[in-house]
């Protein structure tokens, strides 16, 4: 019974969370939202038992793939206007939506872990099985991986590159 | 217990999908946009990780993990596309790229 | 002898061949032994074979040669067929040709085409051997489209001048459209009758299809047209006049002497067909009648020599469907050998007169031949008198005995008749008066040789003489119902006798003495509009013009873009729409896709829950 309310409100969470991705206005406010949803996401796969993957949901995704975002979202700095959207970015009502939400999931994974084992909600298939089937049956699979994570890397840093029209003029030498 | 909450995932799972597709088709800013395509693989994750608790194998959590590599690699593509587009267009509307028309 | 029958039209045939192949490599003498020999063989022959038939009991000697093609169980011969009724139209037909070719080959001797107008009067020879050789109705139809390839060959020419292939143009044409409908006839008489052969047809006829029924009708009407078409009946008349553009011996040949009566033998020849049909035969009668009288007038007003002589050609066929109308059938075969002696005739010397005037055809520019010319001058004066009717000539023994044949039938006919005899009389004795009396107009003065004066001087004895010729046609045809003797003298044949004098009377006050002024009278109020509209052959000309000519224009013009042509531009239209259609879905926008994809994924889903 506990599980069960703790996922309903996980996965409420997750569900506003994502509406509000979709429908801000300004992409930092939507990106926080965005990495809300992926937390509750998160949670949501530790009640399922898969405790292995819910740590990859956190550290790769939300840690990882979301900050890239947020880089290059400051990369693109739409010019002066920026400067105003800072002071407006640090309002409360920014990020106070985005912060309670995640006090939230940070309060029920606390439940969690106080309660005990809560591995009752599903079978809990961890990190031991996981690792022995990559490395047995999906050793390909895993290789594969790794070659399209390279063909990533090059791609990202062709496509990055900035083509300079204007010759430097210590090149003319 | 198990039977009900794995059907509730399903469900969570198709609810953040579709919420995924609006985003892409409503939002105008590439940006937004890839961030709906992040929305809809994480979706996709969690239905198979879901089927993988149902079942008690390790394929589920396989699974997730190539799910997780593509949408890195992607990330990595799409957001060098999206400097490259606004180095030429100098805006992120997807609906002013439009040069292959016709 | 009987079995060289072939050989008469396959001498002419090959010769064609061989001068159409290497006509040109041969010297003018060697054409001209080619060309006039080998339908001199086939004149020898017929002679041959006249005199052995006709001594004989002149039985009907068909000839079979083998097969055309055949269908299923059903096979054309080339099959001839022997009786007096061919043997009368051979004599024409190679008698009369011959003759003509021997004048051609002096009157044409100057011109570069010599072996193309030989081979093309072989061909034409050969056509009409086989039309009245032929023993089944297809052979006939294959003989029929012969001379009309050869008449359209002939009559153009000389092709530089495009007026000639336009008059060879509408010749074809219009008897293109009399072939059309005997085309047909032969489809039904085949359909009903499962037979093309005539003799098995007539039989079959008679003893199967009831007089007055609709098959006999409308097989009769059908065969009639075609039999208007190519002898230039009303409706389909106006080709003849314009045909005269061709040499003149084509004219003598095709249009005056063979061609022309193609139409006459058919009736002829289904003589059954058309006594089941009295109302069609009362038709052939009517338009006969009414032919004769308007070619009659339109002769009266022309100043062509060719023209006049084109139109009394039209109005002396007229006498022969009025004869066949009236069921005088040897009558009429043998008006048609005397018409072939006699207009052969007048035609060879109007080529003579023409030379002598330096091509001039215009009669009211000639005049006072008579002394310099004395054999054009005979010839035609007695190729005249023959043509009106005089007494002792050969016209005068057949048209008399159409007339009195007619008079039996129907007092309006025989009246029609009788006033085309005297239109005959005045129009022909004008042409002599014009061209022979009076002052002597621009001459050459170049005598024809031996080669043009031998086929005058024969046609001048068969145009006088031919009266005596007895061909026994009652083997063939049914004798007249209630025949009179044709000599009788009652008051009939008193007038039919004299209309011609009349006529010849008139035009003497006219032309010859001028105590009538011919330009008073045909200035006169109500007399220039009559005059003019005969001149254009009674309107039919502009007539077609109006009811075939125009539409057939307007409705190309509406066509210019070609209607059915339009179905390719359809499917073209239909390709650009759908080309249009898909690049505006190509937006170039990203969520434009994506939306389209998520639609693809619905329906596809949908389908899948559905089925």
């Amino acid at each position: 019974m506990l599980e069960l309310t703790l996922f309903y409100i996980a996965s409420a969470v997750a569900l506003f969370a994502t509406v509000m991705v979709i429908t801000r206005l300004h992409a930092v406010h939507s990106l926080l939202y965005l990495m809300l949803s992926l937390l509750s996401v998160g949670v949501i796969l530790f009640l399922l038992g898969a405790h292995f993957a819910a740590v990859l949901e956190v550290i790769i995704y939300a840690g990882a793939i979301m900050v890239v975002f947020i880089f290059v979202i400051m990369m693109l700095n739409q010019g002066q206007k920026t400067i105003e959207q800072e002071r407006l970015w640090l309002q409360p009502k920014g990020w106070i939506g985005p912060a309670l939400l995640a006090l939230i999931l940070f309060l029920e994974v606390l439940v969690m872990l106080v309660q005990g084992d809560i591995s009752g909600t599903g079978n809990i298939v961890n990190s031991k099985q996981v690792g022995m089937a990559l490395f047995g049956p999906y050793l390909l699979a895993v290789e594969l991986a790794s070659i399209l994570l390279l063909a990533g890397l090059v791609g990202a840093y062709h496509l990055g590159k900035i083509i300079r029209k204007t010759a430097r003029p210590e090149e003319n030498s | 217990m198990n039977g009900i909450l794995i059907e509730q995932s399903l469900l969570l799972s198709i609810a953040l999908f579709v919420l995924g597709v609006t985003g892409v088709l409503v939002r105008r800013n590439l940006i937004m946009i890839l961030m709906s395509l992040e929305i809809m693989l994480n979706a996709t994750g969690l239905a198979f990780i879901a089927a993988g608790s149902r079942w008690g194998q390790a394929d589920g959590q396989i699974m997730f993990l190539l799910i997780l590599t593509l949408a890195a690699a992607e990330v990595g593509i799409g957001l060098g596309l999206t400097l490259q587009i606004y180095r030429r267009f100098h805006s992120l509307d997807t609906d002013s790229i439009n040069k292959m028309q016709g | 002898m009987l079995e060289l029958l072939w050989v008469i039209p396959l001498t002419p045939f090959l010769s064609f061949l061989f001068l159409a192949i290497g006509g040109e490599q041969l010297s003018k003498p060697a054409i001209s032994w080619m060309g006039v020999g080998s339908v001199g063989v086939s004149a020898m022959l017929t002679a041959l074979i006249a005199g052995e038939f006709l001594n004989g009991t002149m039985q009907a000697y068909p000839m079979q040669l083998g097969n055309w093609f055949t269908i299923e169980h059903w096979s054309v011969p080339f099959g001839f067929y022997l009786d007096a009724l061919s043997m009368t139209m051979l004599i024409v037909v190679t008698g009369v040709g011959f003759l003509i070719h021997l004048y051609s080959a002096e009157f044409m001797a100057l011109d570069s085409g010599y072996a193309r107008f030989f081979a093309y009067m072989n061909l034409f020879v050969a056509g009409m051997l086989v039309l009245v050789l032929a023993d089944n109705l297809l052979l006939l139809y294959f003989g029929w489209e012969g001379v009309g390839l050869g008449s359209y060959l002939l009559i153009s020419f000389w092709y530089q001048d495009p007026v000639n292939g336009n008059a060879a143009r509408k010749a074809f044409v219009m008897t293109r459209i009399g072939d059309t409908a005997l085309l047909v006839g032969l489809f039904v008489l085949f359909s009903h009758l499962h037979s093309l052969d005539i003799q098995t047809l007539m039989a079959q006829i008679t003893s199967r299809w009831e007089a007055g029924g609709p098959l006999p009708v409308a097989t009769a009407t059908l065969l009639l047209c075609g039999a208007l078409g190519k002898s230039a009946q009303l409706p389909l008349q106006s080709w003849l006049p314009d045909a005269m553009a061709g040499p003149t011996p084509v004219s003598a040949l095709i249009h005056a002497a063979t061609m022309v009566t193609a139409g006459v033998y058919l009736i002829a020849r289904t003589h059954s067909l058309f006594i089941l049909a009295p109302s069609v035969q009362s038709l052939v009668a009517i338009i006969g009648a009414m032919t004769l009288l308007m070619a009659g007038c339109s002769a009266l007003t022309q100043t062509d020599i060719k023209r006049i002589l084109a139109y009394s050609t039209i109005s002396q066929l007229g006498y022969m469907f009025l004869a066949l109308g009236v069921g005088a059938w040897s009558a009429a075969i043998f008006h048609l050998l005397n018409h072939a002696f006699f207009k052969a005739l007048l035609f060879l010397a109007a080529g003579v007169v023409i030379e002598c005037f330096h091509h001039e055809h215009n009669i009211f520019k000639m005049g006072g031949l008579r002394k310099i010319m004395p054999i054009a001058f005979w010839s035609f004066l007695i190729g005249c008198t023959a043509l009106s009717g005089l007494p002792f000539s050969s016209g005068y023994e057949s048209k008399h005995r159409i007339l009195l044949a007619a008079f039996q039938a129907s007092p309006y006919l025989w009246a029609a008749g009788c006033v085309g005899a005297l239109i005959t009389g005045i129009y022909s004795f004008r042409m002599v008066f014009l061209i022979f009396f009076g002052e002597l107009g621009p001459v050459a003065e170049k005598p024809p040789g031996w080669r043009m004066r031998l086929p005058l001087i024969m046609l001048s004895a068969l145009a006088l003489f031919g009266g005596m010729l007895q061909i026994p046609l009652d083997s063939v045809f049914p004798a007249l119902v209630a025949q009179q003797a044709s000599r009788s003298f009652n008051s009939v044949a008193v007038i039919t006798a004299i209309a011609p004098f009349i006529g010849l009377l008139i035009a003497s006050q006219f032309y010859l003495t001028g105590s009538l002024s011919v330009q008073n009278f045909a200035n006169n109020g109500w007399i220039k509009p009559i005059r003019n509209f005969w001149f254009s052959g009674w309107g039919m000309d502009k007539f077609y013009d109006y009811l075939v000519v125009r539409p057939f224009k307007t409705f190309c013009k509406l066509n210019r873009n070609d209607v059915v042509d339009g179905l390719n531009t359809a499917i073209v239209l239909l390709c650009f729409g759908g080309h249009l259609l898909g690049s505006t879905l190509q937006t170039g926008r990203i969520r434009w896709y994506a939306a389209s994809m998520m639609l693809g994924v619905v329906t596809i889903i949908a389908i899948g829950w559905s089925t």
